[in-house]
C-alpha cells in the first residue's frame, strides 16, 4: 500500500539523491536509504487532481469524493491471470486433466510474465504514468477509433442530450501541459492500462483476449489432450469457456474502466488463424523446448482425427484406409512433422484439424474426382445396383449422401446463424470510459434490462434452452437408424478395382486445385480461394468441412493445395 | 436437388470453358467476391481491388443479422419470433459505435411499437410502458413519441389517457430542443385543442340534460374547455396547411358563442389565402357558413363560382345550378348550362337522375323559348359530340339503364333524342317528333 502512495512522487532525496520513498506511521514521507523525513505527507497525493491547476496547498478537511471508487490497484496481467484461471477451470469441467491448470498453464503463464518482465524478475518495467500522446494509443489498437475530444467535457451537437460519445478518453488534462511533476493519469482502472497499449518493444509479446486462448491451446497441446483448436474455439463461441465478458469474474474491487475496456472488452469472436499464429509466436517467445511427441496413437495424429471427421461427415469407414495411405505417402504422419518445435522457426506449424479435413477431401477427389460429372455418374450406377441388391452391403452412393448431408448441414447452419444472431454480448457489469459516462451507461443498462424483460415475456415459452452439454461431435449418424441415413457401413465397391494385390481407384484422372503456390510473405497465404473457379461438388465438400470446423473454406483449401503439391511433387517438378 | 443433378449430367460446358480461358499460370485471385477489373495496360497486380476501411465487428454483424430476422418475422406476422429476436437486438442501445448507438432508439421504437400493436399477448398497458421507456430514450424524439403514443391511444378509444398525455407533452420544454421540435409541439397543441373541443361538446350535451344547480358547474367547465380549445385551434389554423377537422370544430365552437365575425374571418382566410394549399373543403365550409348566416344569393354564388373553378364535379354544383336558374340574368342561365354540362362530363355523375333531369329541363326550356339561345346548346355540344355518345348513350348503357333505373333512362333518352337527333335543332315544333324518335330508339319502351 505504501508503494501506491509514494509511487507518484519522484523527487530525489535531498540528502542522498535516490528516489526511494516510504511512509512513516504518521503518514510523512521518508527516504528509505538515508531515513530523511520530509515535510510531504500522504494527504497531498490523495486529493483530487483538478485539471489545469497546481496544487496550492495541502487540503485537510472535507475531501471531495471521487466519483469512481478507486478500488484496488491492479495490473493488466493480473486481470489476464484471473481470466486464464477461469478458462482453465472451465476446461477442467469439460474433462481436461487437472494437471493442465495447476502445472502446465500456470508455469507457462509465469514464464510469460518473466519473459515480458512483468513479474518474477529483478527489474520490473516501470509504470510511470507519463502524459501519453493520444495518437500512440489509438494507432496501436485495431478496434474502432473513437472521436477523441481533448476538452472532453462538451457534448457534441449531434449527440443526444444525455449521452456523450466516447469522447472523454480519460481526463486528459495533461495534454499540452505535460510535466513530469504533475500527477496525471489516463483514466483506467488498472495501473498500467494506458501504457499497456503503447507500441510494444521489439520482441515483447503483448497479452490480449485471443492470446488467452492461445495460452490454453498451448497447454492442451503440451498435454496432448484430445481437443483440437477448432473444438476449443467452438466451445468458446458456444459459451462453455469464458471469453466474452470474462472480466465479470474479476473480484469486486478490481474496477474496470477507461482504457481497460480496449484490452478486455470483446467485440468479435476469435479467428482460428489469428489464434494459431499467436500460439506459434507465443511458443517461440517463451523459449519452450520441443513439445511432447505426437505419435500414431495420439488423438491429434491425422489417422485418428480422420476417423473422427469421417464419422462426423457420414462417410464410409473404408475411406480410412485411403486416408492412411495418403498420410503415409506425403509423410505427414511423421512425429517430427507433427510435433511442435518452437526452436525450429522455419518449420510450418501444423493445423491438425485442418490437415485431417484436407486429407479426407483429397481422398474424395482421388476416388470420386469431384468434377461435377464423374461422381454423379458413379452415383447413378451405385444407386441402380443398390436397388437390385437390397440385402448385402450397400455401395456408397454419392448422390444420396449429398442429398442427406446437404439437408442436415443446411438445417444446422440455419440454426447456427440464428444462434449467432441471438447471442447476447453485454453482461450485467457495465463498462464505461469515465465517471461522466458511468451514470449514462448504468441508466442505459437498466433500460435495456427492463425492455428485455418486457419483450422476453412476449416471446412466450421460447426460453433459452439451457446450453446442451458440449460434445466433440456435432453431427451424429447412428447405424441403428432404419431410415438408411448412415453411410458408415457402405462400401466403396463401385470406385475401386483390383490391381495385382492391392486395390486402386477406377478413376485415373485428377485435377489440381492450383498449379503454383503463392509466396506466403507477399500474399499472406499460399493460395487464394475463389469459389467460382471450382466445381460445385468440391465447393460442397469444402463447405461441409468448413462448417464442421468453423473455419473459413479458404483455409481448408490452402491445406488441400499443399497436400496435393506434396502428393504430386514428382509430376509437378517434371514440368 | 434432382434438377441440379440433371443439369450436371447433361454436361455443363460453360464452367469448363471459363476455366480454360485462364492461362495456367499464377492465379492471384483474392478471396473476396469482388470482380476483377481487366485493364490491359494496368499491371497485373492492380487488377484485383481489395476492400479498405474499418471492418465491422462481429457484434455489429450479428446485430445486423438479428435485424434481418426481426424484419422477416414482422413481414410474416410471426410476432413471438420477432419479440424473441428483439430481446437480443436491444443491445444495440449499448453499442460501442456512437453512430449505431444514436440510430438505435428510432429503430427500436418503431419495431417495438409494431410488435406490441400486433402481438396477441400484448395489452395497452404494455404499450404504455413501452412508450414511456421510449420517451426516456432521447430528447430529440420525445415529442414524436408522445404524439404517436397519443394517436395509438385515440385509435383504441382511450380519450382520457390521450388527453392526459397531451397535456403533459404540451408543457414540455427543453431548451433549444423545444425550438427544434416546434412542428411536433404545434401538432400536440392542435390535438389537445381537438380533445378540448371533444370535452366541451360532452359538457354541452351534459348541460342540456341537466338542469338546476349542477348546470352551473358544468357550464363553468364547459367554458374553460372552450377557452383552451379556442386558443390552440386558432393557433394551428394560422399555419398554412390542411386542417379540416380542426376548422370544423373551431367553427362549431365559435358559432355556439355567436362570434360570427371571427368565423367569417377564419373561414375566408382558410379558403382564400394563397399560402394555404388549394382545398375545396375550405370553400364548402365557407359556403355552408354563409348559407347558415342567410347571406345574399350574390355572395353565395360568388363563393360557389370559385368552387366550380377548382372542382367542377362537386356535388354543390347542382345547388349552384339551381340558384343560377332562378336568377333573372341571362348570363347566369348561360353559366348554369355550362355547369350542368361540365358536371355530366364526370363519370361520377353518369347515373345521377337529378343531373340528367336538370339538363333535360334546361334544354327543353331553351328550345321552347323560341330557340333564341340554341347556339348555347350547340356550343356546349360541339366539344362533346365526339365522345358523349359512347360515354353516355351507348347501346349497352341504354339497356342497363332500362333494367336498373327507369327514370334515369327516361331523362337520358330525352336528352339523347334532342342532342343526337338528325339534323340541327330546328324549331320547337319538331320537339314532339323528336321525343317519339327518342323513345323509339330505345325499343319503343320509353314514354315521355
Amino acid at each position: 500500500m505504501e508503494e501506491e502512495d509514494t509511487r507518484d512522487y519522484s523527487e530525489p532525496c535531498v540528502q542522498c539523491s535516490v528516489v526511494n520513498w516510504g511512509l512513516t506511521d504518521e503518514g510523512r514521507f521518508y527516504c528509505k536509504s538515508c531515513h530523511n523525513v520530509i515535510e510531504r505527507t500522504k494527504e497531498v497525493l490523495t486529493s483530487d487532481v483538478v485539471p489545469n491547476t497546481k496544487i496550492q496547498s495541502i487540503s485537510r478537511g472535507f475531501r471531495k469524493r471521487k466519483k469512481i471508487d478507486k478500488g484496488w490497484e491492479w495490473y493488466v496481467c493480473e486481470g489476464f491471470q484471473y481470466i486464464l484461471k477461469k478458462q482453465a477451470e472451465a476446461l477442467q469441467t469439460l474433462g481436461v486433466c487437472p494437471q493442465m491448470k495447476d502445472e502446465i498453464l500456470c508455469n507457462f503463464w509465469r514464464r510469460y510474465l518473466q519473459k515480458s518482465k512483468q513479474a518474477y524478475c529483478t527489474t520490473p518495467a516501470s509504470y510511470t504514468s507519463k502524459a501519453l500522446s493520444m495518437s500512440d494509443i489509438s494507432t496501436d489498437v485495431d478496434s474502432e477509433p473513437e472521436r477523441i475530444s481533448i476538452h472532453g467535457l462538451s457534448s457534441f451537437s449531434e449527440s443526444d442530450g444525455d449521452l456523450q460519445t466516447e469522447s472523454s478518453f480519460g481526463h486528459v488534462s495533461s495534454i499540452g501541459n505535460a510535466s513530469a511533476r504533475e500527477t496525471t493519469s489516463i483514466c483506467s482502472g488498472s495501473v498500467d492500462g494506458g501504457s499497456y497499449l503503447l507500441k510494444r518493444k521489439k520482441g515483447n509479446l503483448r497479452m490480449s483476449m485471443p492470446m488467452t486462448l492461445s495460452f490454453c491451446y498451448i497447454a492442451l497441446l503440451w498435454l496432448r489432450e484430445p481437443v483440437t483448436l477448432s473444438d476449443l474455439l467452438r466451445f468458446v463461441i458456444d459459451g462453455h469457456i469464458p471469453y466474452l465478458n470474462a472480466f465479470q469474474y474479476f473480484p469486486e474491487e478490481m474496477k474496470l474502466y477507461g482504457v481497460d475496456l480496449k484490452i478486455f472488452r470483446v467485440e468479435s469472436w476469435p479467428v482460428y488463424e489469428d489464434v494459431h499464429n499467436k500460439m506459434s509466436e507465443l511458443a517461440a517467445f517463451l523459449d519452450l523446448p520441443c513439445f511432447p511427441a505426437i505419435t500414431d496413437s495420439c488423438f491429434l495424429h491425422p489417422n485418428i482425427l480422420c476417423i473422427k471427421y469421417l464419422m462426423e461427415a457420414n462417410l464410409p469407414d473404408e475411406l480410412h484406409n485411403w486416408t492412411c495411405r495418403v498420410v503415409k505417402k506425403i509423410n505427414v504422419g511423421e512425429t517430427d512433422f507433427l510435433t511442435l518445435d518452437p526452436v525450429n522457426k522455419s518449420a510450418r506449424k501444423v493445423k491438425y484439424d485442418v490437415l485431417a479435413a484436407a486429407i479426407i477431401i483429397v481422398v474424395l477427389k482421388l476416388l470420386f474426382l469431384l468434377d461435377d460429372q464423374y461422381e454423379w455418374l458413379n452415383a447413378n450406377f451405385a444407386g441402380k445396383r443398390n436397388q437390385k441388391n437390397k440385402e448385402g452391403c450397400l455401395w456408397f452412393d454419392f448422390k444420396k449422401w449429398y442429398k442427406i448431408m446437404k439437408k442436415s448441414v443446411d438445417v444446422e447452419q440455419k440454426k447456427l446463424d440464428e444462434e449467432r444472431a441471438r447471442c447476447l454480448w453485454k453482461c450485467e457489469k457495465p463498462l464505461f470510459y469515465s465517471a461522466k459516462e458511468k451514470s449514462v451507461v448504468l441508466k442505459k443498462r437498466q433500460m435495456v434490462v427492463n425492455l428485455q424483460r418486457q419483450f422476453g415475456a412476449l416471446s412466450g415459452s421460447m426460453q433459452v434452452a439451457e446450453k446442451q452439454s458440449p460434445s466433440s461431435f456435432q453431427l451424429n449418424w447412428a447405424e441403428e437408424n432404419t431410415d438408411g441415413n448412415c453411410f458408415h457401413g457402405h462400401i466403396l465397391e463401385g470406385v475401386l478395382q483390383e490391381k495385382g494385390n492391392s486395390l486402386t481407384t477406377m478413376n485415373t484422372k485428377y485435377w489440381l486445385c492450383t498449379v503454383k503456390l503463392c509466396n506466403e510473405k507477399i500474399c499472406g497465404h499460399l493460395t487464394h480461394y475463389k469459389e467460382s473457379d471450382f466445381p460445385q461438388s468440391y465447393q460442397f465438400v469444402l463447405n461441409l468441412f468448413s462448417f464442421l470446423l468453423r473455419v473459413p473454406a479458404s483455409l481448408i483449401h490452402e491445406e488441400v493445395c499443399l497436400i496435393e503439391h506434396k502428393l504430386f511433387k514428382t509430376k509437378l517438378h517434371r514440368k | 436437388m434432382d434438377s441440379f443433378v440433371e443439369q450436371l449430367k447433361r454436361g455443363t460446358e460453360e464452367e469448363f470453358t471459363e476455366e480454360s480461358a485462364w492461362d495456367g499460370s499464377v492465379v492471384n485471385t483474392t478471396s473476396s467476391s469482388l470482380p476483377t477489373v481487366y485493364l490491359p495496360l494496368l499491371p497485373r497486380y492492380l487488377w484485383h481491388p481489395t476492400t479498405r476501411g474499418r471492418k465491422a465487428t462481429e457484434f455489429q454483424e450479428t446485430k445486423k443479422a438479428c435485424l434481418n430476422y426481426i424484419q422477416d418475422a414482422l413481414l410474416q406476422h410471426q410476432w413471438q419470433r420477432a419479440a424473441e429476436f428483439m430481446t437480443n437486438y436491444l443491445e444495440t442501445l449499448e453499442s460501442t459505435s456512437a453512430e449505431k448507438r444514436m440510430a438505435a432508439p428510432e429503430v427500436i421504437w418503431r419495431i417495438g411499437t409494431e410488435i406490441l400493436c400486433h402481438h396477441p399477448k400484448s395489452s395497452i398497458e404494455e404499450f404504455n410502458y413501452f412508450a414511456e421507456r421510449m420517451k426516456n430514450l432521447g430528447v430529440k424524439r420525445y415529442l414524436k413519441v408522445c404524439l404517436e403514443h397519443v394517436f395509438h391511444l385515440l385509435c383504441n378509444g382511450l380519450i382520457d389517457d390521450a388527453y392526459q398525455n397531451l397535456s403533459l407533452a404540451e408543457g414540455w420544454r427543453y431548451g433549444e430542443q423545444t425550438v427544434a421540435q416546434d412542428k411536433e409541439l404545434k401538432l400536440i397543441q392542435a390535438y389537445k385543442g381537438l380533445l378540448d373541443y371533444y370535452n366541451w361538446a360532452k359538457k354541452r350535451k351534459a348541460m342540456l340534460e341537466l338542469d338546476g344547480n349542477f348546470a352551473d358547474s358544468v357550464e363553468q367547465e364547459m367554458h374553460s374547455f372552450f377557452r383552451q380549445a379556442a386558443v390552440n385551434l386558432k393557433e394551428i389554423i394560422k399555419i398554412p396547411g390542411v386542417w379540416d377537422p380542426f376548422v370544423k370544430c373551431y367553427v362549431d365552437l365559435l358559432e355556439f358563442y355567436e362570434d360570427y365575425d371571427e368565423v367569417r374571418q377564419v373561414l375566408s382566410e382558410y379558403a382564400y389565402n394563397s399560402k394555404f394549399p388549394p382545398n375545396p373543403n375550405a370553400h364548402v365550409y365557407y359556403y355552408q357558413f354563409l348559407k347558415r348566416q342567410g347571406e345574399s344569393k350574390k355572395t353565395l354564388k360568388s363563393v360557389l363560382k370559385i368552387l366550380h373553378e377548382i372542382v367542377p364535379s362537386h356535388e354543390l354544383m347542382l345547388e349552384y345550378n339551381a340558384m343560377l336558374q332562378k336568377s333573372k340574368k341571362r348570363k347566369n342561365h348561360r353559366l348554369g348550362l355550362e355547369i350542368i354540362f361540365t358536371l355530366l362530363d364526370f363519370a361520377g355523375w353518369k347515373e345521377h337522375v337529378k343531373a340528367w333531369s336538370c339538363l333535360a329541363k334546361q334544354i327543353k326550356q331553351i328550345l321552347e323559348n323560341s330557340s333564341k339561345h340554341l347556339d348555347w346548346v350547340t356550343e356546349e355540344w360541339n366539344s362533346r359530340k365526339d365522345w358523349w355518345p359512347a360515354f353516355h348513350f351507348s347501346h349497352y348503357l341504354a339497356k342497363r339503364n332500362w333494367q336498373e333505373n327507369e327514370s334515369l333512362a327516361c331523362e337520358k333518352a330525352l336528352v339523347a333524342g334532342i342532342l343526337l337527333g338528325k339534323g340541327n335543332f330546328k324549331s320547337s315544333s319538331l320537339l314532339p317528333g323528336i321525343e317519339i324518335l327518342a323513345s323509339s330508339s330505345f325499343n319503343g319502351r320509353g314514354r315521355v
